[in-house]
């Protein structure tokens, strides 16, 4: 699969960031992830397209092992992230999630100040100075397109801003952090098609430093933003490639059914 | 009759029965705070708060029963707090696996519907009997005997109500388990948190049993933490059901001064609890 992602995009050297290899998911005794093998590029915006508990967001949140969170939830096979396992038992799951950075659904801000917000990762894993903490979170929220709208109440809680906005707070506060992956999970489906386009304009711009890989219900969203989309269906990888061919010219007809609407 | 006015119809007697049985249950809260009023409002003078209480047939007030009350409601919500904010988070954050969760979660639901009397017993048998005397100590182990399980029961609760969408966003930029609980999801549900430590003092102002035999009552000023000392509830039960007059005017003064104060408890707790919650 990864050789069919370098033969299609010739232009560039495309190296890969997370290689799923053989990868099976069970909650309990559901196996919501079938055998998935996938390669995800470095630096590209890879997205994850299919129909509602087909398995995209279960997918996601194995790459910083967030399922741990809770009990009877289990992941069996391999996912390196630069070559790493990151499933091996000896992974510090702290120093993974402060690698592989995640959006959710739903905005969530934590309660506390929007500066405290961004400060709040920053100062888990770097000791910066005072004036240092102030620039990173300026940066971050410069990078998240927040920074003009926010810039003059930085001490206000978090909570007090609009649904869209607290978005890009928790966009800014993931990539304060300086992570080398960032897992969006559906980060637009409760926004308006102001927010939505903003967040999607800011994810064309942030692929030039992270690899971002990001769950979509919308699939004009994944023909948008993604160099490579992922479909999948019922737990299985249906078919990988670049955005353009799955789209265009899909290989499977259950792809083509799925984007044509035809299903799902 | 049409569908519609028959769905209306339903709909009034509906409104009317409820109406009725919320007239009905504040009936007898507005008696008995009239009554209290009544019996009460005309002993609420300066001599109540600046006097001991007195020998029968004389005049005094309640001083050193209600700096009795305060002294150790405040001491047994500070001894209780802490552990039940403490085990109320593990319930709530750590408690998902394992066994030991669900089981002091039962024995915390017992703990919590115990009767106060029994509470007093058992501090009585465990510590006064060895000391061999009642005292502001065991009044106050008593009383934060009962304050554990009412804020180990809302902690948990309050814990709860916070998202699990926020500690997965917590954990999700590499915050060990203790960072997200601490910085994140005990202040989110702080003022709920509050509120239940609001509601345990309320609780606990009222209680007559527990300090029955346990820091009994004192006719005078004593700050001797290894005395009996006085308190509003052991005073009212004991002065109400003496012949005399000055004393049952006092008791009854006694008993409106802590319904008072329970009441403004409640109000802050709601008033707090109204403002303060964030909503997600």
């Amino acid at each position: 699969m990864n050789a069919a992602v370098l033969q299609s995009s010739p232009d560039t050297v495309v190296s890969q960031k997370i290689e799923v290899r053989s990868l099976n998911f069970y909650y309990g005794g559901f196996h919501a992830l079938k055998n998935i093998n996938l390669a995800i590029p470095e630096r590209k915006v890879t997205a994850f397209i299919g129909p509602s508990g087909c398995g995209k967001s279960t997918l996601l949140r194995t790459f910083n092992r967030m399922y741990a969170l809770y009990p009877n939830q289990e992941a069996r096979g391999e996912i390196l992230l630069d070559g790493e396992n990151v499933l091996s038992p000896g992974q510090d799951l702290n120093r993974l999630r402060a690698k592989v950075g995640m959006v959710f659904q739903k905005p969530t801000p934590f309660p506390m100040s929007i500066y405290d917000n961004i400060a709040f990762g920053v100062r888990l894993y770097e000791s910066l100075s005072a004036r240092e903490t102030d620039e990173r979170i300026e940066w971050a929220l410069r990078k998240a397109a927040l920074w003009e709208e926010v810039k003059d109440k930085l001490k206000q809680g978090g909570t007090s801003l609009s649904g869209g906005q607290q978005q890009r707070l928790c966009i800014a506060r993931g990539i304060a952090v300086k992570p080398d992956v960032l897992l969006l999970d559906e980060p637009c489906s409760a926004l308006d098609p102001i927010s939505t386009g903003r967040i999607e304009e800011l994810v064309h711009e942030l692929k030039s430093d992270y690899t971002i890989v990001i769950v979509t219900h919308n699939m004009q969203q994944a023909a948008r933003v993604s160099d490579y989309t992922a479909y999948m269906y019922l737990g299985e990888m249906v078919e990988f490639g670049v955005t353009d061919e799955v789209f265009i010219k899909p290989k499977k007809k259950e792809t083509e059914d799925y984007i044509t609407g035809r299903f799902g | 009759m049409s569908l519609y006015t028959r769905r209306l119809l339903v709909n009034r007697v509906n409104l009317l029965v409820s109406l009725l049985a919320m007239v009905f249950g504040l009936f007898w809260l507005g008696w008995i705070l009239l009554t209290l009023f009544e019996a009460g409002f005309t002993a609420l003078t300066p001599d109540l708060f600046l006097r001991t209480t007195p020998p029968p047939g004389s005049t005094g007030g309640l001083l050193n029963a209600i700096a009795g009350s305060l002294f150790m409601a405040v001491a047994g919500t500070l001894l209780g707090t802490p552990i039940g904010i403490m085990a109320g988070i593990y319930l709530a954050e750590f408690g998902r696996r394992g066994w030991l969760a669900p089981v002091t979660r039962f024995i915390n639901d017992i703990l919590l519907s115990a009767p106060s009397i029994v509470v007093g017993l058992f501090i009585y048998q465990a510590y006064v009997v060895h000391v061999r005397h009642f005292s502001a100590w065991a009044g106050i182990m008593a009383l934060a005997l009962i304050v554990i399980p009412v804020v180990i029961r809302t902690t948990e609760n309050m814990l709860r109500l916070v998202p699990d969408s926020l500690r997965e966003a917590a954990a999700a930029l590499g915050a060990p388990q203790w960072k997200v609980i601490s910085l994140v999801t005990v202040r989110a549900a702080k003022a709920g948190i509050i509120t239940g430590i609001l509601l345990a003092v309320a609780r606990i102002s009222g209680e007559t049993a527990p300090l029955l035999f346990t820091a009994l009552n004192n006719q005078f000023w004593s700050l001797n933490m290894n005395a009996p000392m006085a308190n509003l509830p052991v005073v009212i039960f004991q002065f109400a059901m003496s012949p005399y007059e000055n004393w049952q005017h006092l008791a009854w003064a006694g008993a409106l001064l802590i319904t008072l104060s329970v009441l403004a408890l409640n109000i802050l707790a709601r008033v707090f609890f109204r403002n303060k919650t964030p909503v997600y």
